[in-house]
């Protein structure tokens, strides 16, 4: 069933000389640089600082709601803090998170290739997101934006007087960035695989990708689009979207919706990609059902564009509309149960061990699918008009976004730490983070789903008196949430100095990226490698293991 | 041998590290072209899905907006635009067949074709500017609901309220086709400059390549715009 | 040796002067059939003859003059996945625009 492989000792590793770390010295070097691990790099920083505001943002929401009344913050501050966090957090987090940074640094290197297909692109992509994050924030710093993240019209357009085009300009960018990154991903997957790589022998963290990747480039532009045509109804009143003029409010919600709902695959698709990887690893088994998750993957991103208008139940959409895009909704839940049962088959009769990364994973699959089964509830046209804009929805998402793609962003980020720096994390202070981080998931947001069941509306500062207990653990529970996403802050750093050398292949996986130095060289391999395995194939990676020490040692 | 007579095993300097062969670097930034033209689909897609929409609800008052257009400059634009996809079409030609002046001459004849494209429908939106049809710039419907042509039948005036609906859709959609008619004619310049370096005539063709699928693409677009917006039940 | 088909790959295809000339008649006959047929009153069939000669043009775009005809299936398939999708917005969003006011009249 599985095989043992025995860890390497890690007191023989040693930090190889060169790499594409040392390989060149100097600002510049990093912000020239065509290094699609530099880039990685580039945009983990530039996302943990996002990651970081649009955290502080969610205390102040938290901080607010301690209370009933609005006494934190006044209400119109409120709605901005809202705005601000769902705004930052989804398109400056979120759908860049596992792609930009833990995608860009490995696809090429499971892949077998040198680097992405267009290095220069993939800069652009980095420079796009920046300046689009600095947009955002402008126009934060400039007195905010109160429509919330959905850019609501004739909200928007008409009747609040914030920096709505400032922002949209922002997601704009962000958006070409991303979709730059997409273009880059599929062009490589199709265009760069090394001799005997094929589709059907890619980890499927490339297919999660790969994915990821078609809704990026089909999703984006009309996201684009949908804002260009906002900002021209905000300065010159074209009136397409106003019901004054005989234009249509709901058809800016048919075109917000036509991206946002698939957007919700690109923030989660890479984080079950990570997670294929990991449960694989960890249980030292082939993914049960390869073939199985890797079409779920695709059938994702394909369902993803059919279900948008389930958004829009209770906004006056047709209702026989409404009847087929429930049942639409549905058929997402297929796929998506295919991937939970198959890692869950990968786990049984495995050789399980728990490291950190193993633990972030546990936290997925449990939250993933509350987060998951939720959303059934809010597809069913009976129950989403009871349930629609009230805190249940507010859990639902949390749970898949933040319970789902960020615990797998963390995973990802602990499981490849040691490739993209050549150093061990501290292992017992990260399971605690990990454990803490789990506790205070479940504490925040929990109540928030009875919360919501109760009646109690999203975006309001002010609650009835009744609600308040169920607010307080969820205040208590972002705290200790916090504590958990501070933890690695700390700790990862600190390992870049002071952590263990990690040597090549500290989990005894068997991608390709883990059979090359750690960190990687510029190059990544010194001779184009070729696949003559299948992935996760862990006979293979024992005999390699055994030809080696039988002729090295 | 590839086209242009490169050896695919060849390392000429055009070739990325990256890249094993000239032939997988092609195929990349051709795919990678198709790609992006994908996204040009659908950013254009969500307008098209706005006009479809609103051409149902309001089709008296699209039928009069269409036939404020100028259809002899409209005709002519669809010509000098299919022409210089032909042009283009040729300096891709002229590019793989490695001939350095032809190649230059095609992508002049592709700029001043551009141009014209570009000035009539500078004109085509002055005279708009002059009727007041320009929403958002002292929009009227004075003349829906009161035609001065005497065959055109008038509007009420709710209906012709809707004209601006239209003519938005009718900026929209002209002006984001002008924006890429613009930004196509600026890189034309810059391939025209290096070209007569002759960067683009010793095999290494792909730029040429690609800016011909894109300036296709900005053709097709135009394909369908004009009996959308030009040609709604002309025979009034 | 058996030659195995790569529907990733596919030769470079140069494609001549006459086809492109061809390509060009075509294309602006149909501009004058098209904006004929606008003058003579056809009903409902005015915009289904006008689309469908728009469709025709722009095939003849994509197929000859963006070399579409002699690519990869790979590229066949990515224009396909486009117009797919573009149709996708199209059709999903009528299900709405359609039967809106159904039952309400």
């Amino acid at each position: 069933m599985s095989t043992i492989v025995s860890l390497p000792d890690q007191a023989t590793a040693k930090l190889p000389r060169k790499s594409y770390l040392n390989e060149e010295y100097g600002i510049k070097s990093w912000l020239l640089t065509g290094d699609h691990k530099r880039i990685a790099m580039l945009y983990l920083m530039s996302i943990t600082f996002f990651f970081v505001i649009g955290g502080m943002l969610a205390g102040l929401i938290r901080l607010e709601l301690l209370t009933p009344p609005s006494d934190l913050m006044a209400t119109d501050t409120y709605n901005k803090v809202f705005s601000m966090h769902g705004i930052i957090m989804i398109f400056l987090f979120l759908v860049p998170s596992v792609p930009a940074t833990i995608g860009n640094f490995l696809i090429p290197l499971m892949v077998g290739a040198k680097d992405l297909a267009f290095p220069k692109i993939n800069l652009l992509s980095w420079y796009l997101y920046v300046i689009g994050g600095i947009i955002i924030l402008a126009a934060m710093v400039l007195g905010g934006v109160d429509t919330g993240w959905t850019f609501t019209t004739p909200l928007s357009t008409h009747y609040l007087n914030t920096h709505v085009v400032t922002a949209a300009m922002g997601i704009f960018f962000a958006g070409f960035s991303s979709i730059f990154t997409g273009l880059n991903f599929i062009v490589t997957v199709h265009r760069m695989r090394c001799p005997g790589m094929t589709w059907f022998r890619l980890p499927l963290f490339v297919w999660g990708h790969y994915a990821t990747s078609i809704i990026m480039i089909l999703g984006t532009p009309v996201l684009a689009i949908t804002l260009v045509l906002v900002a021209l109804e905000r300065t010159i009143n074209i009136g397409v979207f106003d019901p004054t003029k005989g234009g249509d409010p709901l058809l800016f919600q048919h075109l917000f919706w036509f991206y946002s709902h698939p957007a919700v695959y690109i923030m989660i698709l890479p984080g079950m990609a990570v997670i294929s990887e990991v449960i694989s690893t960890f249980s030292r088994k082939r993914v049960f059902g390869y073939t199985a998750v890797a079409f779920s993957s695709v059938a994702i991103a394909v369902f993803g564009f059919l279900v948008w208008e389930h958004h829009m139940f209770i906004m006056g959409v047709s209702q026989y509309s409404a009847l087929v895009f429930s049942l639409l909704t549905m058929l997402v839940a297929v796929p998506s149960a295919i991937k939970i049962f198959n890692w869950s088959m990968t786990l049984y009769k495995g050789s399980i061990t728990f490291e950190t990364p193993m633990l972030y994973a546990f936290g997925f699959i449990g939250l993933f699918t509350i987060g998951g089964l939720t959303g059934i509830f809010l597809a069913t046209l009976g129950m989403d008009i009871h349930l629609t804009e009230t805190y249940f929805i507010v859990a639902h998402f949390h749970f898949v976004m933040v319970g789902g793609m960020l615990m797998a962003y963390l995973a990802g980020i602990h499981f490849w730490w040691p490739k993209m720096t050549g150093r061990m994390y501290p292992e017992g202070i990260s399971k605690v983070s990990a454990i803490v981080t789990f506790i205070g998931f479940i504490v925040t947001f929990f109540p928030q789903f009875l919360l919501g069941y109760l009646g109690m509306p999203r975006r309001y500062a002010a609650y009835p008196p009744d609600f308040q207990v169920l607010n307080v653990f969820s205040t208590a529970g972002a705290s200790i949430l916090g504590i958990g996403y501070l933890l690695p802050m700390l700790y990862l750093p600190w390992s870049l100095i002071y952590g263990k050398i990690a040597g090549n292949n500290p989990w005894q996986a068997t991608g390709l990226e883990w059979q090359i130095q750690s960190p990687p060289l510029t190059e990544n391999f010194t001779e184009i490698p070729v696949m003559d395995h299948e992935a996760y194939d862990y006979e293979w990676l024992a005999n390699k293991t055994q030809h080696e020490v039988q002729t090295v040692g | 041998m590839l086209p242009g007579g490169v050896d695919p095993h060849a390392h000429p300097a055009f070739l990325r590290h990256h890249f094993e062969s000239v032939a997988q670097q092609r195929e990349a930034a051709s795919f990678g072209m198709w790609v992006f033209l994908l996204t040009e689909i659908m950013f254009f897609g969500g307008m098209f899905a706005a006009y479809l929409i609103f051409r149902n609800w309001y089709h008296p008052a699209f039928v009069a907006g269409s036939n404020t257009l100028d259809i002899t400059l409209g005709t002519t634009n669809t010509a000098v635009l299919i022409f210089s996809s032909f042009t283009m079409a040729m300096a891709v030609y002229s590019a793989e067949m490695r001939r350095k002046g032809q190649l230059i001459l095609f992508l002049l004849c592709t700029i001043v074709l551009g141009l014209v494209f570009l000035g009539i429908k500078g004109v085509e939106w002055h005279e708009k500017y002059v009727e007041h049809h320009v929403p958002g710039m002292g929009f009227s419907i004075q003349d829906f609901v009161h035609p001065t042509n005497p065959k055109a039948i008038p509007l009420a005036p709710d209906m012709a309220e809707k004209t601006q609906i239209y003519f938005s859709l009718y900026f929209a959609m002209t002006g984001m086709h002008a924006l890429h008619m613009v930004i196509g004619v600026s890189l034309l310049f810059f391939l025209v400059a290096l070209a007569s370096r002759g960067a683009y005539t010793e095999g290494h063709i792909m730029p040429i390549e690609n800016f011909g699928l894109y300036w296709h693409f900005v053709d097709i677009i135009w394909i369908f715009l004009f009996p959308l917006l030009y040609l709604i039940s002309r025979y009034r | 040796m058996s030659e195995k088909i790569d529907p990733e790959h596919q030769e470079q295809h140069i494609v001549g002067p006459p086809v492109y000339l061809t390509i060009l008649l075509c294309l602006l006959v149909l501009t004058a059939i098209t904006t004929g047929v606008a003058f003579i009153d056809l009903g409902v069939f005015n915009a289904v003859i006008a689309l469908a000669i728009a469709c025709l043009k722009a095939s003849l775009v994509v197929l000859f003059f963006m070399h579409i005809k002699y690519s990869s299936r790979l590229l066949k398939m990515t224009v396909l996945a486009g117009l797919f999708t573009f149709m996708l917005l199209l059709t999903l969003t009528m299900t709405d625009y359609i039967s809106r006011a159904w039952g309400m009249w």
